[in-house]
């Protein structure tokens, strides 16, 4: 569904990704690891369009998306939870979720069926639809911010740190989200610090140091490495 | 009473244009956090471009209508010649182009128009309504139907259709509005547009009391943004009140006291209301968990 070759990414004069090849086949989730500053968050925003693409090729659905704007990479099926949340704080949860489907085409009732299945999948953004995001704990902003990816109706979802700063129960109640979107059939490529997490849901995993793939493989494959155990397990 | 009802009507009517370019100031700024100090020249382009057409035997409704496209015209070239190339920097930076811009029309103004003060005839007469021993011009009912019909149609705009809160969600978070797909640069372009043609509505409705020149902008951009203050700025409706509000001070302090202190009152009043309460009248709400 998306491959990427040797996408390169420049922060001013700093290369914060140096030829990454990457591939998400349709179903999957696809976790990527690694430490703070390795490229992570970098590739997801370059994959969305916010930051441009130095080099290199992004073909989503068989297609070269790399030069066109971050709107028109939405209405083709991309969308993200990003890094910080970056919920829209004054307007209320509803109006949140609403305008995450700003880019649909196919009609009211879609976007109202997709709305109660973000009730259902997070019941606490129906208890709070009136209220302003920016009133919401943390762990309910990240579940706005999943939501309102959601509501694109997206054939893609970037999740980017969904578990960071997030108390270990809130974490498992949006692992267990991601875990039933992919048996809905969503695909998945999900950015996570906390590696043993992502890796344990993830179908396959890339690790990511200093902007270069070092390691590829299974979910299960990538937790027995003794290389990524002593790297970012800390076992 | 009689005396008190005047200085009200005249109050109202002068705070419905004060209002209006208040209004003009929410928008842009609700889209952008950007205080546009060309706001007033909108105001001025719209008042003197129906002069000058309606002096060339231009109907004046088609006048008015020329002008307020004449507004938007320059209100989107300013985005695009000026705010756009400068996106991604500071408010404060772009406040001060927008001030530069400000000049920049005065002075254009000055050539294609020229330093005259004038005028334009009532669009219903000039027989004063009287009413409890005061009078009311007609122009100034056209004054205040067109500050509500702004006010009503902008709340609209704002609360009710996914466009309007995609202006608000771009204001709220650059980021999480390009992520959801809204295209920042078109959402910024129509509160542009749509606040020069607010400017402009103001410049034409006015223009039959209280007289336009090519320099009108800097006093209007003054009262305005000293309104959308008092209101709080980001609220439509603090626009309204604080438009009002200021116009009456205006009228009452001119009126009981002495005129020649009437724009002393008004930054009185501001400075005092901002003391007590620093968002404004209306701008208090902003809960936010980090």
């Amino acid at each position: 569904m998306l491959t990427v070759e040797g996408l390169k990414a420049r922060y001013g004069r700093i290369e914060a990704l140096k030829g990454v090849d990457l591939t998400v086949g349709a179903g999957e989730i696809v976790a990527l690891v690694g430490a703070n500053g390795a490229g992570k968050t970098t590739l997801l925003r370059t994959i969305s369009g916010i930051e441009p693409a130095a080099a290199g090729r992004i073909v989503f659905e068989g297609q070269p998306i790399e030069r066109l704007a971050s709107h028109v990479r939405v209405a083709r099926g991309i969308s993200q939870s990003p890094e910080g949340r970056q919920v829209f704080a004054p307007l209320s949860v509803e109006d949140n979720l609403r305008l995450g489907g700003y880019r649909r085409r196919d009609g009211a009732a879609a976007a109202t069926a997709d709305l109660e299945r973000c009730f259902t999948l997070f019941p606490i953004l129906k208890e709070r639809r009136r209220q302003a995001a920016g009133s919401l704990s943390g762990g309910q902003q990240q579940m706005l911010a999943i939501g309102r990816a959601l509501m694109a109706a997206p054939k893609l979802l970037l999740l980017d740190e969904p578990s960071l700063g997030l108390a270990p129960v809130i974490v498992d109640q949006i692992l267990a989200a991601i875990t039933r979107l992919r048996s809905e059939g969503m695909t998945v490529l999900l950015v996570e610090q906390n590696a043993a997490a992502a890796l344990a849901i993830a179908d396959r995993g890339y690790v990511l140091e200093l902007g270069t793939v070092t390691l590829t493989g299974t979910g299960r494959a990538l937790l027995d490495d003794p290389k990524v155990r002593e790297a970012y397990l800390g076992v | 009473m009689a005396e008190f009802l005047q200085f009200a009507f005249s109050g109202l009517t002068v705070g419905a244009v004060y209002a209006l370019v208040a209004l003009g100031f929410t928008l842009i700024y609700n889209a952008s956090d950007v205080v546009n100090f060309a706001q007033g020249d909108f105001v001025m382009i719209g008042g003197m471009s129906t002069v000058f057409l309606y002096a060339t035997g231009v109907p004046l409704p088609l006048a008015a209508i020329i002008a307020i496209l004449t507004a938007v015209i320059v209100g989107l070239l300013l985005h695009r010649l000026a705010i756009e190339p400068a996106r991604g920097a500071s408010p404060v930076t772009l406040i001060i182009i927008t001030i530069g811009a400000s000049m920049f029309i005065r002075g254009v103004a000055q050539i294609v128009f020229d330093k005259q003060f004038h005028q334009l005839p009532a669009f219903s007469g000039d027989r004063p309504i009287e009413i409890l021993g005061a009078t009311l011009l007609p122009q100034s009912l056209w004054v205040l139907g067109g500050g509500l019909a702004v006010f009503v149609a902008l709340w609209l705009f704002l609360e009710r259709t996914l466009i309007g809160k995609a202006v608000l969600a771009t204001a709220a978070n650059r980021l999480g509005a390009r992520l959801v797909g809204i295209n920042t640069a078109v959402i910024l372009a129509i509160a542009f547009g749509v606040s020069a043609s607010i400017g402009a509505l103001a410049g034409v409705l006015a223009t039959p009391i209280t007289l336009t020149r090519f320099d009108l902008g800097t006093i209007m951009t003054l009262k305005g943004f000293a309104a959308a203050m008092l209101g709080g700025m980001g609220s439509p409706l603090g626009a309204v009140v604080g438009g009002l509000l200021l116009g009456l001070i205006e009228a009452f302090g001119a009126g009981y006291i002495s005129s020649v202190y009437k724009d002393g009152f008004s930054f009185i009043a501001i400075l005092v209301v901002l003391f007590v309460m620093p968002r404004g009248l209306f701008g208090g709400r902003s809960v936010e968990r980090v």
